[in-house]
């Protein structure tokens, strides 16, 4: 299959390539603890955005969530550290098909993993697991540093970027759990009985946009005042 | 299933951004203006119509036949819509080059659109008949065209609002995608 060689198919999935080594040497410890952090807030994927669809999808509860996050992080980080060792081998053109390849073998893997294991949870995530093969998060990241990188650093990064991820993820599963079913992790939460009335709406899509896009205000606004 | 409810639920009762949340990546970053919105949802119907063909093509003929579809349907359904883009793209270029130039970026952006991949598996789910996936498909996008020229209307009146910087760009667009599916769902009584 040929590909012209066009612009990457995830939109703005440039960022963080970071400072970038010598071949075989060890980067600095500061040097992967940015590669790490970065994910966690500054670079955050859902700033761009990236990733957005499952994280609305799945986030009806805490531990849809947290299933999400773990079967993407698992796709991020493995599908990042192949690439990484076979950068060089990949031609440039066919990159992107060669990249998706690769992750959809491990979602392959990641949904069979959860399909025998934890049926009712992949049940609830229905086809946003097989959905994550074109997670742009992951394309993303390979496209900007794994393809660039050397194997741990990429490692790192895709840790980063999947802690990030996760964080969210519980973050907005736990805001729309609370609020759309008075419990948290299949538990009801102390202090929130009978007397607060469900609002269903959070479970459902309005719920979950305007959540979101609440949270990433809030979020943009603390940058904006840590930047004055 | 009759076609033609196939095709009215997927456009306005289970759209697929705002219902489904699919294609949410390019109804984001693409909505900015009513040119580049119907571009892209144009793009994405033809693509998204295609698909829907072929994949229950593979999935009939090759996938099922052959048993493999446990594990190999996710690789070749991402294989097929690769191909179609590509193939959509140098056809445009030969046949059309001013749509070609006029779409840009926009039509190697489909294959990683969440919202085409997803139709292929979920008519495979609802073991839908060839011409029910190739209808689902067309609703799709038609769905998807909608949501996205709604929301390009939306957000090029909001350019001349007074928005505080904080809200600015996603966080302002994720809120008023929220508001028009709560509007949507108004939709849901059609279905019996």
């Amino acid at each position: 299959m040929v590909e012209e060689n066009h612009a990457p198919t995830c939109p703005q999935a440039h960022g963080g390539a970071g400072p970038s080594t010598p071949t075989g040497a060890t980067p600095a410890r500061a040097v992967l603890l940015d590669d790490f952090t970065k994910g966690l807030w500054r670079e955050h994927p859902l700033l761009v955005p990236l990733g957005t669809c499952p994280t609305l999808a799945v986030t009806t509860t805490v531990v849809n969530g947290f299933a999400m996050g773990m079967a993407t992080g698992f796709v991020l980080v493995s599908s990042c550290v192949v690439v990484s060792c076979v950068r060089k081998l990949i031609p440039r053109e066919v990159r992107i098909a060669a990249f998706t390849m690769i992750i959809a073998a491990f979602v392959t893997l990641a949904d069979l993993f959860l399909k025998a294991n934890f049926y009712t949870i992949s049940k609830a995530l229905g086809p946003f697991v097989p959905l994550i093969v074109v997670n742009c998060i992951i394309l993303g990241r390979q496209e900007a540093f794994a393809s660039k990188n050397g194997p741990l650093r990429s490692a790192i990064d895709a840790l980063g970027m999947g802690a990030g991820f996760m964080l969210l993820l519980l973050l907005l599963g736990g805001i729309r759990e609370v609020l759309g079913s008075r419990s948290l992790l299949g538990y009801p939460v102390p202090g929130v009985g009978a007397w607060f009335p469900t609002w269903v709406v959070m479970i459902l899509p309005p719920g979950a946009f305007i959540t979101l896009g609440v949270i990433i205000g809030v979020a943009k606004q603390m940058m904006l005042r840590r930047q004055r | 299933m009759g076609l033609f409810t196939i095709f009215i639920a997927a456009v306005v009762v289970n759209n697929f951004i705002l219902y489904y949340f699919l294609g949410l990546c390019p109804f984001i970053g693409v909505s900015g203006r009513l040119k580049s919105a119907f571009g892209m949802g144009c793009s994405a119907t033809f693509v998204m119509t295609l698909t829907g063909m072929v994949t229950w093509l593979v999935d009939h003929y090759i996938l099922k036949a052959a048993g493999v579809d446990a594990f190999l349907t996710y690789v070749s359904f991402i294989l097929v819509i690769a191909s179609l883009v590509q193939l959509v793209e140098m056809y445009l270029h030969k046949a059309v080059p001013e749509l070609y130039r006029a779409l840009g970026i926009f039509l190697p952006l489909i294959t990683t659109n969440c919202a085409v991949l997803g139709l292929a598996l979920l008519a495979s789910l609802r073991s839908y008949t060839l011409a029910q996936s190739t209808i689902f498909g067309f609703g799709a996008g038609v769905g998807f065209t909608m949501a996205l020229l709604i929301m390009a209307g939306i957000r090029e009146q909001l350019d001349f609002a007074d928005v505080p910087p904080a809200l600015r760009g996603i966080s302002l667009t994720l809120i008023t995608a929220g508001l028009l599916a709560l509007a949507f769902m108004g939709f849901g009584g059609i279905m019996k």
